[in-house]
């Protein structure tokens, strides 16, 4: 047994909150120079570059990249060997309270859903937890902008619908979210479990490197098959017309019933942020 | 080649404005979002007076970061629109020229836009920290108390847009995919 103190947790979670908004991970920087340098629509490639010259400016100035500094998705995996000592949701929300506070991040969570008065420190964060073997905790924090969010879609298809079914949802939960998430985009995409674990799996998916495929080769084909499809629909660079409209398609995938094929699909804007750190 | 736009933005002179163009806006411009647009739209239903002259007036839809001390505005790029689509048709028959923001808009915006002359301006979405550089001066007008949400009046100079719907209902997300398709 490991004894890990809430403040450890508090201290990490505030720097992670600072870093990701203000710091773009290279996968996704490399992806968007990539897909720059490949764009042939005169006016997709100028915003491409101006895409650039933002998160830029934002790493030279410790700036956030997007005014939209998100929820704060927290993502933790606990060590089953480690004991907390504190309140461990507390703590996490304490990090956010303080990251978005001291890093001058946009405070954006309300605190009903109806009567919509904001909390004034970005709390509660969004927590998901995990156990794990081990004796540390592996923590992920990534902002989520809700330009993107809203446009984010789920089904539950018949199992008949099968891969076409799915192929079709994704596209068009693209196509109709067009320049509104403010493309080029990353999708998320959750195959399986049920109605809410598909809805966790695309926003996982989200967490993965654009650079790194899916291991199972049938889903990594779909995963570049899905990308090729959505980078013909037209849309491009803010919607304004061009190739890139998507940067990557993630797609987690999991076990589900015999009598159903839940589908979800999280959008992501080209501000896809995600930071970790192991304590 | 840019467009140079100075404020106030005249009736006339939004109707000059075509799909497509690309335009750098000066001088006073104002914050509103969700939260914002509510409490106008209420005040203009009874009738009473608003915190900012309408007339001939830009708003765009953000919702900034705090500013750093030694900063005017934190980041600062537009707010996706279409939720402000429930709002805008009062606020251009109140006199507003100008909206900025990102993604589409509703037919009942666009209609208000036709019949009153105003135009719909997009703004790079997610690209804050570039934007703000563009952003002079930022004082809190109204609604203190939204925090983010707050209307505040901007000074801005050289301020990069490009019209996405004109005051004739032309939309560039829809001819800049046409003509991307045709270049192929």
């Amino acid at each position: 047994m490991r004894e890990i103190k809430a403040s450890l947790i508090t201290q990490t979670v505030k720097k992670l909150c600072i870093d990701a908004n203000c710091h773009l991970d290279d996968d996704v920087k490399n992806c968007i120079s990539k897909f720059h340098s490949e764009e042939p629509w005169q006016q997709a490639k100028e915003i491409l570059e101006r895409i650039i010259e933002n998160y830029e400016i934002a790493d030279d100035k410790k700036q956030p990249v997007c005014q939209d500094t998100g929820v704060a998705c927290v993502f933790l995996k606990i060590g089953q060997d480690v004991h907390i000592d504190g309140d461990l949701t507390e703590a996490v929300n304490e990090g956010v309270r303080q990251g978005y506070e001291e890093g001058y991040l946009r405070k954006s969570v309300v605190r009903d859903p109806l009567d919509r008065v904001n909390t004034g420190d970005n709390t509660p964060a969004m927590l998901y937890t995990e156990l794990v073997p081990g004796d540390k905790i592996e923590i992920t924090v990534a902002p989520k902008g809700f330009g993107s969010e809203n446009m984010s879609k789920i089904a539950m298809l018949r199992p008949s619908d099968g891969v076409e079914g799915v192929k079709e949802f994704v596209v068009k939960a693209v196509e109709a979210a067009g320049p509104n998430p403010c493309p080029p985009i990353v999708v998320g995409v959750g195959i399986g479990g049920t109605f809410d674990k598909a809805a966790y799996l695309a926003k996982k998916a989200l967490l993965r490197p654009l650079d790194k495929r899916n291991s199972v080769e049938f889903y990594r084909e779909l995963e570049e098959e899905l990308l090729e499809k959505i980078n013909t629909l037209g849309i491009g660079p803010q919607g304004f017309g061009g190739r890139t409209t998507a940067l990557a398609v993630n797609i987690e995938q999991f076990p589900t019933h015999i009598a159903g094929l839940p589908v979800a699909v999280n959008i992501n804007c080209h501000v896809t942020r995600h930071k970790t750190e192991v304590i | 080649m840019s467009i140079n736009i100075k404020t106030p933005l005249t009736r006339e002179d939004a109707r000059k404005l075509k799909a497509g163009d690309s335009c750098l806006i000066s001088g006073v411009i104002y914050t509103a979002r969700d939260a914002a647009h509510k409490r106008l739209c209420e005040l203009v239903k009874e009738g009473k007076e608003l915190p900012l002259d309408m007339k001939d007036a830009i708003i765009y839809f953000v919702g900034p970061t705090p500013a750093k001390p030694s900063q005017a505005i934190g980041s600062a790029g537009p707010t996706t629109s279409y939720r402000m689509d429930a709002y805008s048709p009062t606020l251009i028959a109140e006199g507003q020229t100008g909206m900025i923001g990102k993604g589409k808009r509703g037919e009942e915006v666009i209609a208000a836009m036709k019949k009153h002359g105003a135009v719909y301006f997009g703004a790079i979405g997610g690209c804050g920290a570039l934007l703000s550089k563009c952003i002079k001066k930022a004082e809190v007008i109204a609604y203190d108390d939204l925090g983010a949400e707050a209307i505040r009046r901007l000074e801005v100079e050289d301020f990069p847009v490009i019209v996405v719907i004109d005051s004739e209902g032309n939309n560039l997300y829809e001819t800049g995919r046409q003509a991307y398709f045709a270049s192929l």
